[in-house]
Order: structure tokens, then C-alpha cells, then sequence
């Protein structure tokens, strides 16, 4: 059985998620990857991740759409959501914390970023 | 760099700032000299010098001091100081000047400001009643730049990036262009002043809180004993320091004790017994 944390990157770069991954793998997370909102959707119907990095610009459905979906979803346990994009506007980070985002991070960022985010929300 | 210039820079700054510089350390009179010294359109660092040491122009002396400061900071940097001060430090203080509905707090060595703001915001969100008291936070460095840059409480996005909760920031900050201004009722709860810990702290009044942490790193043994004793004459008796990460008043100074369970948090009055505990470590350090 698996009991490693599971964190899910939720990108449609994939280099992004290269980096990305390496980085929770190295924390020693158990990473699953989606290019799309909906890919994502579809992985939370079966999984529970304990972390989800959300883009919000994304082809099919974005991040925003996405999170709107993931919370109303029935889960055994509430994963933390950092959204994780190049909008920087204060109202765009205002809509992702009403649609129920945990944390955001305005890319470009560095690892202590991350690091510091995570410590925040508990997780590292 | 000859052996005589770096001897005169390097004193010159121990007197002026406190800073400690070592020979494997030039490297740094290079990075941060040298755009002076283009900027006054001098050739070389040893033009440089030799403009401070015949002219000895304060100006020029000024930025000198001020470019060899190291301003690395962030908001509720390490956090546990922040956490002692939310559970322990203010709702003790918080009690006992329960009458004077009065508090003082220093960040001393404030850097571009994060500390107080983040002081600032914390009592704010945490501590709602205090919305009533007459509170002061007070910021002080040696560096003008970075001192104007605390007034103006406007940051980038990778500084808010740093240590702030994404709540913070849209509760307590503005958007303005590419950068973060922090709220005018947030500003105005902090008052930043250009000060030299080295020099008296006395008409800094006193405080039931001071937060000097990770600038006597840069000193030598008795300076950060000189300055830790006179931020004891201007601490309360039931205040408390708090210390950054890498520092400690164990060996350095013996007025003050440490508080059960808050590492980098003493108070002003040493524990009964601590000095024979104890053994001086003068010799050691
Ligand atoms: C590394 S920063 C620390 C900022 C903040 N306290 C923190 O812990 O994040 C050190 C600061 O100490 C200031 N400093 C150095 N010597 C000083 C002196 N003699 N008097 C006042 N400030 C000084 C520097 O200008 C710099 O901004």
C-alpha cells in the first residue's frame, strides 16, 4: 500500500512541471502531473492529494474553473490548494481566495518561495 | 587593495557601523565599493580610499557605510520569533499594561521595514483589542537607503513572496503598478528613524519589546556586549529582547536571562542563580 503524500501539479507546461515535480519529490511527496483543469478533476474523483499547485491559465479548463469544480467535489480530505501563476493582479488573487485557494504564488518565484508557502500551510 | 587601505577601511567601518571586516572578506569592498566609486567618477577602489582618507569627505564616507551594510530581510523572517511574541510575550505584556493601555516596540536594525510591518499587521489581526491602546512601533537603522525605503513601505513582488501569507497581502497591502504599498492605518502604526545602535540609545525612550536580530552577527564580542547592555537601560524590566537566529546574550552579557520555552526571547533580569550556573565563556568566544 502507499502511503506517501500525494501532490498534484496542475500545469500545461510541461517544463514547469518538470521543476515542479522534482521539487515535491525531493520532499519526498509522491508527485502525479495533469496539463488541464480537467485532467485534474478527473484525478481527484479517485485520488486525495494533500496538495494541489494550480495554474490558472490552462486550455480546457482553466485553474480558476478548476478549483470552483475541486471544492464542491465530495473528498475524504480537504487537499490545500496554492494556485501558481503569472497573474499578479490583487483581484485575480481576491477571486482565487474566495474559490477556496489556500495560498498563491506570482510566477516567476523562487524555491524558498515554495518553501516558505508550504511551511506556512504546514506541509514542510 | 594594499595592507594599509584595507587596515583604514576596515577600522573606519568598526568605528562607524560596528561592522566586523576580515581579509578573506575584500571581495566584498569590491562588489559594493566599486559602483561609488564609478558613480563619482573615481577609477579604481584604491581612488577611492584615497578620496576618503585625504579629503575624508562625510558624504562620501556616509555611503560608504551605508553600501557595506547587509540589508537581507523578509517578512515574519523564521517565524517562531513571531509566533513567541503572538502566545507568550504580548498577552503577558498585554496584561500587565492592562491600566496604561500603553506599548512600545523597537525593531531595532529594521533594514527596509518587513519586521515592524510584520509586527504591525500581527497586532492587527491577532490582537483586535488592542485597536484602543496607544501603541508604537518603532524601526531604526544606521542606513538611510534602506530606511527610506521602510517609510515608503512599497515592495516588490518577490519580497511579499517572502514570508507573507497570501491573506496578508490582500488585507493589508495595495497594488500599485509592479509594486506592494502597505495600507496607509498600517504605516502610520510604525515610525522609522535613521540611528546608529552604536551611539546613544537614550533618546529612544523605553520599550517594552526590542527586536534586534541579525545585525550583532556583524560585530565583534565588545560591541555586541556594549550594545546589549544599552538596550538593557531601555528595556522594561518585565519586557523582553528577542535575538535572531544565529545570536545569543549567553557569554556576552550576563543582565539578562532566558525565558522557559522561547528560544532567541530573554528577559531583562537574569535568573537568580544564572551567574554561577554559568561560567563565563568570554575566554571561549
Ligand atoms: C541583515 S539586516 C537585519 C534586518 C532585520 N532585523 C531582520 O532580522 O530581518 C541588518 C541591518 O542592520 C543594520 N545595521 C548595521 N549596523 C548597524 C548599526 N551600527 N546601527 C544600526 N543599524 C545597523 C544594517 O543597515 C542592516 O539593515
Amino acid at each position: 500500500m502507499n502511503t506517501k503524500r500525494i501532490c498534484l501539479v496542475v500545469d500545461d507546461s510541461s517544463a514547469i512541471r518538470r521543476v515542479m515535480a522534482g521539487f515535491f519529490r525531493d520532499l519526498g511527496f509522491d508527485v502525479a502531473e495533469a496539463a488541464t483543469g480537467l485532467h485534474a478533476i478527473e484525478y481527484c474523483e479517485w485520488h486525495t492529494p494533500e496538495i494541489i499547485m494550480l495554474d490558472w491559465n490552462m486550455p480546457v479548463m482553466d485553474g480558476i474553473s478548476c478549483l470552483r469544480v475541486l471544492r464542491a467535489l465530495d473528498m475524504p480530505k480537504r487537499p490545500a490548494v496554492v494556485m501558481c501563476t503569472t497573474e499578479s493582479q490583487i483581484a485575480k488573487i481576491q477571486e482565487a481566495l474566495a474559490a477556496g485557494a489556500d495560498e498563491y504564488i506570482m510566477k516567476p518565484f523562487s524555491r524558498d518561495v515554495l518553501l516558505d508557502k508550504l511551511a506556512q500551510l504546514g506541509l514542510a | 587593495m594594499n595592507a594599509a587601505d584595507f587596515s583604514y577601511i576596515a577600522a573606519l567601518l568598526r568605528e562607524r557601523s560596528g561592522l566586523i571586516v576580515t581579509p578573506d572578506k575584500i571581495y566584498l569592498f569590491e562588489t559594493r565599493l566599486l559602483p561609488i566609486a564609478r558613480k563619482h567618477k573615481i577609477a579604481s577602489l584604491d581612488g577611492l580610499i584615497a578620496q576618503m582618507r585625504a579629503r575624508k569627505c562625510e558624504a562620501l564616507i556616509g555611503e560608504v557605510v551605508d553600501a557595506m551594510t547587509t540589508n537581507e530581510t523578509s517578512f515574519f523572517r523564521d517565524r517562531h520569533p513571531f509566533e513567541a511574541m503572538k502566545k507568550t510575550v504580548l498577552p503577558g505584556l498585554i496584561e500587565r499594561r492592562a491600566a496604561q493601555k500603553h506599548l512600545r516596540i523597537w525593531s531595532a536594525a529594521c533594514s527596509t521595514g518587513q519586521e515592524a510591518y510584520s509586527l504591525a499587521m500581527m497586532l492587527r489581526d491577532d490582537f483586535p483589542a488592542l485597536a484602543a491602546w496607544r501603541i508604537e512601533i518603532v524601526g531604526t537603522d544606521i542606513s538611510p537607503s534602506v530606511v527610506a525605503r521602510a517609510k515608503e513601505g512599497a515592495f516588490s513582488t518577490f519580497e511579499v513572496q517572502r514570508g507573507l501569507p497570501i491573506h496578508s497581502l490582500v488585507k493589508h497591502f495595495e497594488q500599485v503598478g509592479e509594486q506592494w504599498r502597505i495600507k496607509p492605518e498600517l504605516r502610520r502604526m510604525v515610525d522609522f528613524r535613521l540611528f546608529n545602535l552604536l551611539g546613544s540609545l537614550a533618546p529612544l525612550g523605553q520599550f517594552d519589546v526590542v527586536l534586534c536580530r541579525n545585525v550583532l552577527i556583524y560585530f565583534d564580542l565588545p560591541t555586541k556586549a556594549r550594545v546589549l547592555d544599552a538596550i538593557h537601560r531601555q528595556l522594561a524590566r518585565d519586557g523582553a529582547l528577542i535575538l535572531g537566529g544565529a545570536e545569543s546574550v549567553f557569554g556576552i552579557s550576563d543582565r539578562y536571562g532566558d525565558v522557559a520555552g522561547l528560544r532567541g526571547v530573554y528577559s531583562p533580569a537574569p535568573a537568580a542563580g544564572r551567574a554561577m550556573a554559568l561560567p563565563p565563556l568570554r575566554a571561549a568566544v
